[in-house]
């Protein structure tokens, strides 16, 4: 009896998890497009949905919520279903939705994403080889065997992520980094921007002309092609040799292009600086950049760590850690988005979405082990399996420093040739 | 080239709705090979006939400005885009006929273009009820083109003609619906060539002939930075 309640206590919170994904979806990541396909939208939200069970397990484990036969068995289930999604139906999704996009492919479309989801597969096994993650003694198609190797993936991934971000959050918002932006400077940039769109326009100009002329002549404009045209219309002078060449022209109204796009894309980082300049100045800025030399220290210090303290961070932390992981991979996951799709890719895009945040949220319930206290850990190594939880924890803080490291100096770069791009008259 | 006088059209609309390919299209009269992302801006030049025909044909020159992105940019790229709207004489609205959103977004595409000053979350809350006497006011010339109407299947056809139709009296201005990957829908002669002329015309008229009477009034130069930012062009 007490088994049915439980279940539907954790089933109605999943209903609310999927509702909450699939809000996400419609209102944040897809906003500007249209939604052709409802599968992705679907496998979306269960993804998620499915991961914050999980999260929602360890807290109930830790709060003694429920009775511990049920948890254990939700557990299991949650597990099972996580692993089908991200083994099985969204790389294979990915397979078939990238192989649409491509229009040759079209008709074959099902039996070439077969083969890219075995091909996936293969990879995928062949993964968990060079890493002591297993002892030899469990079977093939364990769930220990994909755990383990979906552990590693997102502890990569994580690792990176945290690395990343580590070292950019405190460079973001510090104020001490921000690069002094005036309005004058963004003037000057736009008026350069605007004298460079009316070179090209001026060029472009005589080229419309002349292929006009060109064309009432009753002329047909050759465009020499290969190695011979070229030397040919080197050598011999077309006739109405005062009509410009129009190949030469165009090089250079393809350079100027170029120099346009660069002109743009500075402005638009000026923009940007000028306004975290203004956020800065605000109380939400100034709390964000008391935050960032917190987190900067605490950064330091654990690259630092000693292990003394881990013991005894409390399961605060973790719930802080969880909420504040979910959120800043959901903000991340949005900007990202915006950033990189187009009506074409979008599906393609929200489903590797899905798969690294369902990656990421697996691996770090293989983490949070580490944070969280003795006598709450054995659920999580009652259900995992004998996974050698240590080489994930060594993993992971390898990569996170490695990852921190070189984005340190890749940010160290990026800042010292900025200043003088911008003096630059 | 200062003998041919210079007017500025720009071209708007979501990401992938083929305005690179359109612009191409009715400047160089091919159909483009290698359509790519467009960073920026990016211009090319129309050769027009105005009033062709008749004994007061002249020949301008029409810059048509592509300016690419989507709506829902970072504000530091919109402000970017914004340097290209100074002295604007026609509008061209691009939208996707397979895809509503791109069709949706021109509302706020134009309310981008047209009144740089308004906050957008206005519009955003009277998206769809949009206010109607901003477009009735407008004297800018706008032209709705709907795209890749090859990939619209013949039974929902009439269905999606029909909403472009609003769409267009809407904005009280003309559209045309066609596929850029073929020529033939622009081919001269056509009822679509003829109405991109008759555009053009307006642009110009509006540009030069009704100097005297009105100057095309709600589109100053954009304030910025406490003063005025003086017009960069060499008229």
């Amino acid at each position: 009896m007490s088994f049915l309640i439980d279940s539907s206590i954790v089933i109605t919170s999943q209903i609310l998890f999927f509702g909450f994904g699939w809000l996400f979806f419609m209102r944040q990541l897809f906003k500007d497009y249209e939604v052709r396909q409802y599968a992705v939208q679907v496998i979306f939200s269960v993804t998620f949905a499915f991961s914050c069970t999980m999260f929602e397990l360890i807290i109930f484990e830790i709060l003694g919520v429920l009775n511990s036969s049920s948890r254990y068995f939700h557990w299991k289930m949650n597990l099972c279903v996580i692993l089908l999604i991200l083994i099985f139906m969204v790389p294979f999704y990915i397979g078939y939705f990238v192989v649409s996009n491509i229009r040759l492919l079209h008709k074959q479309r099902l039996p070439i994403s077969c083969l890219l989801w075995l091909t996936f597969m293969y990879f995928f096994w062949k993964l968990g080889d060079p890493f002591p993650i297993l002892s030899p003694k469990h079977g093939i198609l364990s769930i220990e065997q994909l755990i383990s190797r979906v552990g590693v993936i997102g502890v990569t991934l994580m690792a990176l992520l945290s690395g990343f971000g580590a070292v950019n959050c405190p460079y973001t918002y510090m104020s001490y980094f921000l690069r002094n932006v005036t309005d004058t400077d963004i003037l000057a940039l736009e008026r350069r921007l605007l004298q460079t769109m009316d070179v090209i326009i001026s060029k472009k100009k005589r080229m419309a002309m002349a292929r006009r002329t060109m064309f009432q002549r009753g002329e047909v404009h050759n465009k020499p092609s290969g190695f011979w045209g070229i030397l040919k219309s080197v050598t011999t002078s077309a006739p109405g040799s005062e009509m410009p060449d129009l190949t030469l022209i165009q090089q250079e109204v393809d350079a100027l292009e170029e120099l346009s796009r660069q002109l743009f894309l500075e402005t638009a980082d000026l923009y940007a600086t000028k306004e975290r300049i203004e956020y800065s100045k605000t109380f939400k800025g100034k709390y964000f950049n008391f935050l960032g030399y917190f987190f900067s220290i605490y950064c330091v210090w654990k690259i630092f760590m000693v292990k003394f303290w881990s013991q005894h961070i409390s399961f605060i932390l973790v719930g802080i850690i969880i909420v504040t992981s979910i959120r800043g991979l959901l903000i991340t996951l949005t900007k990202f988005f915006y950033a990189i799709s187009s009506s074409k890719s979008s599906n393609v895009i929200v489903l590797l979405l899905a798969q690294i945040m369902g990656m990421y949220f697996v691996s770090s319930v293989l983490l949070i082990r580490m944070s969280m206290p003795l006598e709450y850990r054995t659920i999580i190594t009652e259900v995992l399996g004998e996974l050698q939880f240590n080489f994930y924890h060594r993993w992971f803080d390898v990569i996170f420093l490695v990852s921190a490291l070189s984005s340190i100096l890749f940010l160290y770069l990026a800042h010292k040739q900025a200043p003088e791009k911008h003096m630059a008259p | 080239m200062a003998s041919l006088d210079r007017v500025k059209v720009l071209v708007l609309g979501d990401s992938g709705v083929g305005k690179s390919s359109l612009v191409h299209l009715l400047c160089q009269n091919q159909v483009l090979g290698n359509p790519s992302w467009t960073v920026g801006c990016s211009v090319d030049v129309r050769v027009h006939d105005y009033k062709e025909g008749t004994p007061e044909e002249k020949t301008y020159y029409i810059e048509l400005w592509d300016v690419g992105g989507s709506v829902g940019s970072a504000s530091s790229v919109k402000s970017t885009r914004a340097v290209f709207y100074n002295s604007v004489n026609g509008i061209i609205l691009v939208h996707d006929l397979t895809n509503k959103k791109s069709s949706q977004n021109l509302y706020r595409w134009s309310m981008e273009a047209l009144n740089r000053d308004l906050v957008l979350t206005r519009v955003l809350v009277t998206n769809g009820d949009y206010d109607r006497e901003q477009f009735a006011d407008n004297q800018m010339p706008l032209l709705v083109i709907g795209t890749k109407l090859d990939q619209i299947h013949e039974t929902k056809r009439h269905e999606v003609l029909t909403r472009t139709a609003f769409l267009a009296e809407d904005f009280n201005a003309e559209e045309i619906n066609l596929d850029c990957t073929n020529p033939r829908y622009l081919a001269a002669g056509s009822s679509n060539a003829v109405k991109i002329s008759r555009f053009f015309d307006k642009v110009i008229e509006k540009r030069y002939f009704l100097r005297d009477s009105n100057q095309i009034p709600g589109f100053p130069d954009r304030k910025r930075f406490g003063g005025t930012l003086k017009s960069l062009h060499y008229d």
